[in-house]
């Protein structure tokens, strides 16, 4: 019975806890999140490696919503055509959020996922946070 | 080799996590439940068409009205005044009528039908979480706290972030929770009735530039409606002008009492641009000089250029409410509260100590959702399955 109890939390680790990075509103309402190393992830993680995640993150929002000469373009090309032209391009904005997803992946299958952490993309919290979705270590007295 | 077979087992499932979904499993006891669109189960006052791709607010009769006016008034102009103005005059008048016309209906439509930047809900696990930073900054007293609120210094001027209790987040800086449609919308500008939507950071310029053009087109289908009474006039007299082009009146009256307050209303919404400020901030006089000598406002750019540049030409940033994605199955929760007290209380190893020993199939899908504070305030419900766990 003990065997069949472990089976199935193998296939479904059990969520132990979540932690929450917020944003940073010291530079406005640009979006940034905080780098402060939350005390949860001590066992599990460098402080370096979060630390460069969360500026990277916080580098590719700012590339998204950078004001310059190519964002003023789209925008004038945009509203000169009344917008019709997002029909067939996608805003920068949008790439820039494809990027950060792709990076987000790629960060967890190298970095998060073998610590038994799992990092989720801000854009399914409304980019109000970064969770961090920390899953039971199995390696510690399983299976009794 | 129980260990081996869960060493093994850890590299396989770990490899299956997908981010593109924000559930990290796939549960085996997955219901097989008709899927839903997000738009279907969305918590604000909102009115969703074609699918969740168009968004409105509860009360769209004003904005009907609106559109009425608009193509009545137009389609009066096009039909009586410019076959006159074409022959008399030039057949360019039309051809501008039209373009302006063009235009005031896609920029109305795109602000009415837009997502003006509605914030999501916070998840339960979110609420929870600052739920829990609360308590711990007010030191976890029985009675309900004052309204929470959160300082935050931008660019040398303290903000105060308020904590909104219907969707569960602290307010980012000049977003504010909309009554009428009971949601908090980011950079809110105002309600506007006559749009049928609100007016927040994704549809302002929309807004603007629905009321700028409107204004042109006001002025200009005013213009020249007196334009085409007076040249008729000159051939007939003034009396049987009326009677030929009795619709020329109508359009007179309608866009007389209309351009007062559409030209009022644009002049101020440019001030606005210029400053960077929301209608909002304007009204409680948030950056205004009277309230202090260093009172300023820490979002405008410095000059008036980059703040239009900025409002009307910047990036777009996308909705975050996925109206068209489907409903998640049932995420995987965190460990129920075993011993009432919500389990951030206990160190991690007892935690999952204690979620071993009790069962974990049954991991309640209601409990952890509840704030902690309701566990202590509340009397014990009978219901509640963690606490009859715990005894």
């Amino acid at each position: 019975m003990a065997e069949t109890h472990s089976l199935q939390d193998l296939q479904q680790p059990a969520v132990s806890s979540k932690v929450f990075i917020q944003r940073d509103y010291s530079s406005g309402t640009i979006c940034k999140f905080q780098t402060k190393f939350p005390s949860d992830l001590e066992s599990r993680l460098d402080k370096q490696q979060f630390e460069e995640t969360i500026q990277t993150l916080n580098n590719l929002y700012a590339e998204a919503e950078k004001l310059g000469g190519k964002s003023y373009l789209e925008g004038c090309l945009a509203c000169l055509t009344a917008y019709t032209i997002f029909l067939c391009m996608e805003t920068h904005y949008e790439k820039v959020l494809k990027k950060i997803a792709r990076y987000i992946k790629d960060q967890n299958e190298k970095i998060y996922a073998p610590r038994g952490l799992l990092l989720t993309d801000p854009v399914e919290r409304g980019l109000r946070v970064v969770e961090i979705t920390i899953f039971e270590d199995r390696s510690i007295g399983s299976g009794r | 080799m129980h260990l081996g077979v869960s060493e093994s087992m850890r590299e396989c499932e770990y490899s299956q996590i997908s981010t593109r979904s924000s559930t990290p499993m796939e549960t085996p006891y997955k219901k097989k439940t008709s899927k839903k669109r997000k738009w279907e189960i969305f918590p604000g006052r909102n009115k969703f068409y074609c699918g969740g791709r168009i968004m409105m607010a509860k009360q769209t009769g004003v904005f009907y009205l609106t559109l009425v006016l608009i193509l009545v008034t137009c389609g009066l102009f096009f039909t009586f005044d410019c076959p006159f103005l074409a022959l008399q005059l030039t057949p360019v008048i039309p051809v501008i009528g039209g373009v302006l016309f063009l235009f005031v209906l896609g920029t109305l439509l795109r602000t009415s039908f837009s997502d003006p930047g509605v914030l999501p809900r916070a998840t339960p696990d979110e609420a929870a979480d600052l739920e829990r930073q609360i308590d711990v900054a007010n030191g976890s007293t029985g009675y309900r706290p004052p309204p929470r609120t959160k300082e935050v210094v931008i660019n040398g001027q303290t903000v105060k972030l308020k904590y909104c209790f219907t969707c569960k987040i602290f307010r980012p800086p000049r977003a504010s929770h909309c009554s009428l449609c009971d949601n908090c919308v980011d950079r809110f500008d105002h309600h506007c009735p006559w749009v049928g939507n609100c007016v927040g950071k994704r549809n302002y310029r929309f807004f603007y530039m629905f009321i700028l053009s409107l204004s042109f087109l006001t002025i200009f289908i005013f213009a020249f409606v007196i334009t085409h009474i007076i040249l008729r006039s000159h051939r007939n007299g003034f009396l049987n002008a009326l009677k030929d082009s009795p619709a020329s009146v109508l359009e007179v009256v309608v866009c007389f009492f209309s351009v007062w307050s559409i030209v009022g209303l644009s002049g101020f919404h440019t001030y606005l641009i210029s400053s960077n400020q929301t209608t909002n901030e304007d009204i409680k006089g948030s950056w205004s000089s009277k309230r202090g000598k260093d009172n300023y406002n820490p979002y405008s750019h410095g000059n008036i250029f980059t703040n239009c540049c900025a409002a009307l030409c910047g990036p777009l940033p996308p909705s975050l409410i996925d109206r068209r994605g489907f409903v998640q199955s049932d995420t995987p929760q965190l460990a129920p509260p075993t011993n009432g007290i919500t389990m951030y209380g206990a160190t991690q190893s007892q935690q999952s100590h204690m979620v071993s020993d009790t069962e974990t199939e049954s991991v309640t899908k209601t409990s952890a959702f509840r704030a902690p504070n309701s566990f202590c305030r509340l009397p014990p419900h009978p219901s509640s399955s963690s606490r009859a766990a715990s005894q």
